[in-house]
């Protein structure tokens, strides 16, 4: 079976994320005053060949843990196992 | 000196370190070695990670690079004591494969910085820095977007503690203040030494500052360093 599997990684709050802040003074400046912060991170999408969506997600973890992110700057979290390329999910949407 | 210059495709100072180290500093046993090989080969004395952009950057600097089938046996070598030299993209690489504490992100000014700073010399007690004095200012290029060293708390803490930072941004008087760090590295750190002392990482190119009409030879000391240490334990073996 194949599994969409979606991947965040984001800076750990510690860490400077001076992309994030140009965007969050860009936005400051373009009137968005309700935004308080902005920060950059990264999303992936691995297509996964496994027996089940659990199987898909470990292997997303092992291959996270491995490479995809670092632990000295960075934390991860698989955000959706999918059997479709698409990352809006199905639950009733609340805005 | 044995010396072998890792590969990566991307690299782009690899033949600035070989000329270095082969021409000006008259060391003939100096090759290449492509990244996809699997060994170093035999009685290596010296192996130097290149600047550059491995593998374009993708991911994250020198992630990929880490992974690459050569860094099996340079990771072994380092563990087994053996000296390892990595400027600039070869300092991230170091740090990805976890064999100098810590890490390198993006300038904090957002920019590629490119020109030469002065750095204050904190070890002359290393293989790599014998031909230098503590407290000592040197003049050599940077050029890079990521050179911003952070690492936690206690990391910081425990490098400062074992003396493991070689080099530190400063101004020409070798002053170590703000003005004076171009990346936003914390404690204005330029390079790091493993606590074995034969890992040691930068992100200026002193490959670039080794001949006066290259505007500095400054650079040149850390491979005299090299030498020195190498020919004194050859003599002894």
């Amino acid at each position: 079976m194949k599994y969409y599997v979606y991947i965040a990684i984001e800076r750990k709050e510690a860490i400077l994320d001076p992309q994030g802040k140009a965007i969050e003074h860009a936005l400051d400046s373009l009137g968005f005053k309700e935004i308080e912060n902005t920060r950059v991170g990264k999303l992936m999408r691995l297509t996964i060949n496994a027996g089940s969506p659990e199987a898909a997600r470990e292997i997303a973890e092992s291959a996270s843990a491995k490479l995809l992110a670092n632990p000295i700057m960075e934390t991860f979290s698989v955000i959706r196992v999918s059997e479709t390329p698409v990352l809006s999910t199905v639950e009733p949407e609340i805005a | 000196m044995r010396t072998r210059v890792i590969v990566f495709p991307g690299s782009n100072c690899d033949h600035d370190a070989m000329h270095a180290v082969k021409n000006v500093l008259g060391q003939p046993d100096t090759e290449f070695v492509w990244h996809k090989e699997e060994s170093i080969g035999k009685d290596v004395d010296l192996v130097i990670l290149p600047g550059g952009f491995s593998y374009g950057d993708y991911l994250r600097t020198g992630a990929i690079a880490r992974f690459s089938p050569v860094m099996k046996d340079v990771i072994r070598f380092a563990k087994d004591g053996g000296t390892v030299l990595g400027i600039c993209n070869g300092f991230q690489v170091l740090c990805e494969s976890e064999l100098l504490p810590g890490v390198l992100i993006r300038n904090e000014s957002l920019k590629f910085a490119c020109k030469e700073v002065y750095l204050k010399v904190e070890r002359d007690n290393t293989r790599f820095t014998s031909e230098l004095e503590r407290g000592e200012v040197i003049r050599i290029p940077i050029a890079h977007g990521e050179g911003n060293y952070i690492a936690d708390a206690d990391v910081l803490a425990d490098l400062e503690a074992n003396d493991q930072v070689v080099f530190r941004y400063s101004t020409a008087h070798g002053e170590v203040v703000r003005e004076a760090n171009p990346n936003g590295s914390l404690n204005n750190i330029a390079g790091i030494i493993n606590k074995e002392g034969n890992v040691m990482g930068l992100m200026p190119h002193p490959e670039r500052a080794c001949e006066h009409i290259l505007g500095s030879a400054d650079g040149l000391k850390i491979f005299e360093s090299l030498r020195e240490y190498f020919t004194v334990t050859e003599t002894v073996a």
